[in-house]
């Protein structure tokens, strides 16, 4: 039985967009949830461990067990430091 | 009225005042938020703000209207700048009006404490020595270094 394949729209920030060197990719994935998926993309870009980040999917802040649906937009969001 | 704004331009407290002018209110405080010469021990030359802008925005209304449900104040006003900045600008500036002044200094602290805790945003560090730094960062970077 195959994984059923999605395509989700990632936004890098700060220090992700520094160690990726991109804005935003589009990856098409077999991953289940924002876990899943930050799993491979930690391997590929050397990012940090997911447990100093929070998510957000559809402009929406987010559990990292979310389930990912097609077309979502996902952004992994470092620990803030604003104001 | 309320909002929260995101800008890539110098702040203008002088012309935003207008906004929260209200015949009914006695009181009105501000904070403005200066880019300073150091942090932690280091000496930062410049430094630079990226914000997650649609997030950003939404978080940081839901954080004003929550002050408003339980601080009663007439208006408020967050503007956070990003891009790069320099020493002594302005990087946040916040602006309450309300009938007393009790509650524009409660809303006010309340709206910048809970703005730096959870709105999209981060800052970049340019140190007098060469090395820069997303701060509250170090965690994340040295972990990496280390796999």
């Amino acid at each position: 039985m195959s994984k059923q394949q999605i395509t989700v729209t990632i936004e890098y920030f700060a220090i992700l967009r520094e160690r990726s060197g991109l804005s935003t990719e589009q990856c098409t994935t077999t991953a289940a949830t924002a876990s899943e998926l930050y799993g491979e993309l930690e391997q590929r870009h050397q990012f940090p461990p997911f447990d100093s980040l929070k998510v957000a999917i559809n402009d929406e802040f987010s559990d990292w067990g979310s389930q990912l649906s097609n077309g979502d937009l996902v952004v992994f969001i470092p620990p803030v430091a604003g104001g | 009225m309320i909002d929260f704004r995101i800008t890539d331009q110098t702040l203008q407290p002088d012309l935003w005042r207008k906004e929260l002018d209200d015949p009914s209110c006695g009181g009105y405080v501000t904070f403005e938020g200066w880019v300073r010469n150091s942090n932690e021990g280091e000496q930062v030359l410049h430094l630079e703000y990226q914000a997650y802008e649609r997030l950003a925005v939404k978080e940081g209304l839901r954080i004003i209207q929550e002050a408003a449900s339980s601080i009663p104040f007439q208006h408020a006003l967050c503007v956070h700048r990003v891009g790069d900045l320099q020493l002594g600008e302005l990087a946040v500036w916040v602006a309450v009006s309300s009938a007393h002044r009790d509650e524009a200094f409660r809303a006010c602290r309340r709206i910048i404490d809970e703005v730096k805790h959870r709105v999209p945003l981060w800052k970049k560090e340019h140190y007098v020595n060469g090395d820069s730094g997303w701060v509250n960062c170090e965690a994340c970077a040295s972990h990496s270094h280390s796999a």
